[in-house]
């Protein structure tokens, strides 16, 4: 027979039989029957947040580190609509996450009760689906169901609201927790069609200009192993987007870099110039593409996407595949190993020089305005921050799980942090959410607790999630933030300073900033601060130190407030229309 | 632009229907009607939406509509033969001369009287949205006092079936 429990009880057996270990979260009346439940068993570690926004931050930063979904705990009204900002993050990057929210009693709702909010209808509009319980006896089937859609296809956030009525520890329904899911409503894609395969690889054997363009569809999908060996038996340029930083190792000779609106010099070049696109989990964002209408002029496109409805929105494409990344990048792999096989010693000759003669093409594109890796620390002058994420890079090995925020320093750590490995690079791409940093890395380091974890700030970013300080201190999480600190809204006056003749509205508040080194003593960590480039290699070494592996550490780097980020895209150009520095805005405007 | 008439299989639940009306405004698709009843499987309602918009938007509308978890099948009516019926109720002035005009206009469409006053009649009318059109185009303008429309219904002809 099976087991009577109460509604409460359920919801966190049927996390546990999940196989959840830790669930984020902040209690409050709604949610109370289910904190009672959480306090009652061992098995689900409960993190208590400061605010709920970093709650759904930490749960994604979890999941994009493990792969696993990440598990989020709110109360009704203003617990739930805190908890948005982290859903809608979640939702425009595809990461899969629960979030449980407390709700009114069923009687109440509708009533304008204390803290009532319609989550359901708040959140519709970002996450990938959401259910409202009931009654109890439904909260195994719709927990079951919630992680089967969160997971599958393409991933996301999916909201459990539960009104307080349904946990209550005073009725009890049978439990059972199902052992699989059946929607007929509900049926994502698989395995690619196997012609669109074939004329996928005919296109890639016959290509002259190819270029590979890979997402964050990869990462999330698991398919980083099919895709280094297409890439290296076929020897193609690969560049990857912001959310694809790992997919393919950045130190790889084959990998030219990120592409866009910040990309490299030869990644656009190459994109504009080329002749065939293999797109792999990737959603030719705006912030890839530049102007659709001048994208690409010459190029046909093979696109390989979970989700049907990201081929052919922003872009045409000729050969669509829709299916699981790393299956159907495994029977393109084979299609391949096939093709070569049936390849005479001709065209054979004929592919490699082709191949070759594309590879000089971007070689010297490299040449010229290639992202300069090696940049000296002169004592004296004001920090760049390149340079503080190449001594970042340095000083970890390149093998830290990098958090980073939202502004310049993420674009200098996407640029000059070579990410050799899936899943380090944590970063908000497509909601570019400030205050994601700090408690994604939390969430990595909840994972990982041995794993080096460090968060790229800026100061701007910091202060909107700065109270998880003190839950940094509670659960002992070392994470080590990188502040690159030039007392604005860095990107924010970048755009002012090309685009509004240089009229930094409401970009700046460099007299009122704390003292970060005292702000973080404060909360009981360490504070560092440096503002010269001789201090910074011995700065970061320090916090990276043995002595300070069991501790927060906040290394405030003063950088050169007046840096641009470049490259940058010429709004409503093609993507070979870049400014390169700050003495070329002039002619590109 | 081209006028379109989707058809959509939907799960019968509480909240189903409104991700499909968020969807559209979400996406700035547009709604020209929509109408929406459970079909004989009590647990799938079906839906007819009308839309405009260009090859591309549509196959967006399509695709982003089968992405719903609720949703179990979608049909571009357009895409082949279809019939499509809208029901009209319009409520007119009719008297003195006018009454006898009314009635003519009503015949020539097929329409139905099913509601009459001293000074009023309501008539009932169904066919494609184009004949309602030119029905309430040949009723004089200062005579209508009520128009009410169902929006479009639509079903595929023959082997055209959207069904479980």
């Amino acid at each position: 027979m099976a087991e009577m429990l109460s509604g409460g009880d359920m919801l966190i057996r049927a996390l546990q039989d999940e196989g959840v270990e830790h669930v984020f979260g902040y209690p409050g009346g709604a949610a109370l029957h289910i904190y009672d439940a959480i306090f009652r068993q061992q098995k689900v570690e409960h993190i208590l947040v400061r605010h709920e926004q970093a709650a759904t931050h930490m749960a994604d930063g979890y999941a994009r580190a493990t792969g696993r979904p990440g598990v989020v705990l709110v109360t009704s009204g203003p617990g739930a609509t805190n908890a948005i900002t982290g859903i809608a993050t979640a939702y425009m990057d595809s990461i899969p996450m629960v979030v449980i929210s407390g709700q009114v009693p069923t009687d109440q709702i509708g009533t304008d009760a204390f803290q009532e909010t319609d989550m359901v209808g708040v959140s519709r509009p970002v996450v990938k689906h959401s259910f409202m319980i009931k009654s109890a006896e439904e909260i195994p089937s719709v927990v079951k169901k919630a992680f089967h859609i969160a997971t599958t296809g393409r991933p996301g956030p999916v909201v459990i609201d539960v009104p307080k009525d349904t946990t209550d520890p005073t009725v009890f329904a049978a439990y059972e927790y199902p052992e699989s899911v059946k929607m007929r409503s509900y049926n994502p894609a698989e395995k690619g069609n196997g012609r669109q395969i074939r004329k996928a690889v005919k296109a890639l054997m016959e290509a002259e200009r190819p270029v590979i363009y890979v997402g964050g569809g990869v990462v999330q999908g698991d398919a980083w192993e099919p895709l280094r060996t297409l890439v290296r038996s076929l020897g193609f340029p690969l560049t990857n987007t912001l959310m694809g930083l790992g997919a393919y190792p950045g130190n790889d000779e084959l990998c030219i870099g990120m592409l866009g609106m910040h990309g490299t010099y030869e990644s656009n070049m190459a994109m504009h110039e080329t002749d065939l696109i293999l797109a792999v989990g990737a959603r030719f964002d705006d912030r890839v593409t530049n102007n659709p209408a001048k994208f690409s002029p010459q190029a046909q496109v093979i696109h390989i996407d979970v989700d049907p409805a990201s081929i052919s929105k922003i872009i045409q494409v000729q050969i669509p595949i829709v299916g699981n990344a790393r299956l159907v990048l495994e029977a393109m792999c084979e299609e391949v190993t096939r093709a070569f096989g049936q390849e005479t010693s001709e065209d054979k000759l004929g592919r490699e020089d082709r191949i070759a003669r594309w590879w000089d093409r971007i070689n010297e594109w490299r040449g010229q305005h290639g992202l300069n890796h090696e940049l000296e620390a002169v004592p004296g002058d004001p920090i760049l921050p390149q340079l503080a994420i190449q001594m970042l890079y340095k000083v970890t090995n390149g093998s830290a799980y990098i958090a980073s925020d939202v502004g310049q320093h993420q674009m200098f750590a996407a640029q000059y942090y070579h990410f050799d490995q899936p899943r380090r690079w944590i970063n908000s791409g497509g909601l570019g959410t400030m205050g994601f940093g700090l408690p994604a890395a939390m969430g990595v380091q909840m994972a990982f607790p041995d794993e080096v974890v460090a968060c790229v700030t800026g100061e701007g970013s910091f202060m909107m999630n700065m109270q998880e300080l003190s839950t940094c201190l509670q659960y002992g999480l070392p994470i080590k933030l990188i502040n690159l600190n030039n007392q604005a809204l860095g990107m924010v006056k970048q755009w002012q300073d090309m685009q509004y003749g240089g009229r930094h509205s409401h970009s700046t508040y460099s007299d009122s900033l704390p003292d970060f080194k005292t702000l973080v003593e404060a909360f009981g960590h360490v504070g560092i601060k440096v503002s010269d480039p001789a201090e910074l290699e011995p700065a970061l070494a320090e916090a990276f130190a043995p002595e300070n592996k069991n501790k927060l550490v906040f290394v405030d780097v003063w950088v050169d407030p007046h840096e641009h980020v470049y490259p940058m895209a010429i709004k409503g150009g093609s993507m070979r229309d870049m400014v390169l520095s700050k003495s070329t805005v002039q002619d590109a405007s | 632009m081209n006028r379109r008439i989707i058809a959509v299989l939907l799960e019968n639940e509480a909240g189903a229907l409104s991700r499909v009306i968020g969807l559209f405004s979400q996406r700035n698709f547009n709604i020209e009607s929509l109408t929406v009843a459970p079909t004989e499987d009590q647990t799938l309602s079906r839906l007819t939406i009308t839309t405009y918009g260009d090859q591309n938007k549509t196959e967006q509308v399509i695709k982003q509509l089968h992405k719903l978890v609720e949703v179990f099948k979608v049909m571009d009516l357009c895409e082949g033969d279809h019939i499509e019926r809208e029901l009209l109720l319009i409520k007119v002035r009719a008297s003195g001369a006018e009454r006898q005009e009314v009635k003519r206009t009503a015949d020539i469409f097929r329409g139905q009287i099913v509601d009459v006053t001293p000074d009023t009649y309501t008539v009932q009318l169904a066919g494609p949205s184009e004949k309602l059109d030119a029905f309430l185009h040949a009723v004089s303008e200062t005579a209508i006092i009520e128009v009410v429309r169902s929006g479009v219904s639509g079903v595929g002809r023959g082997d055209r079936i959207l069904g479980v």
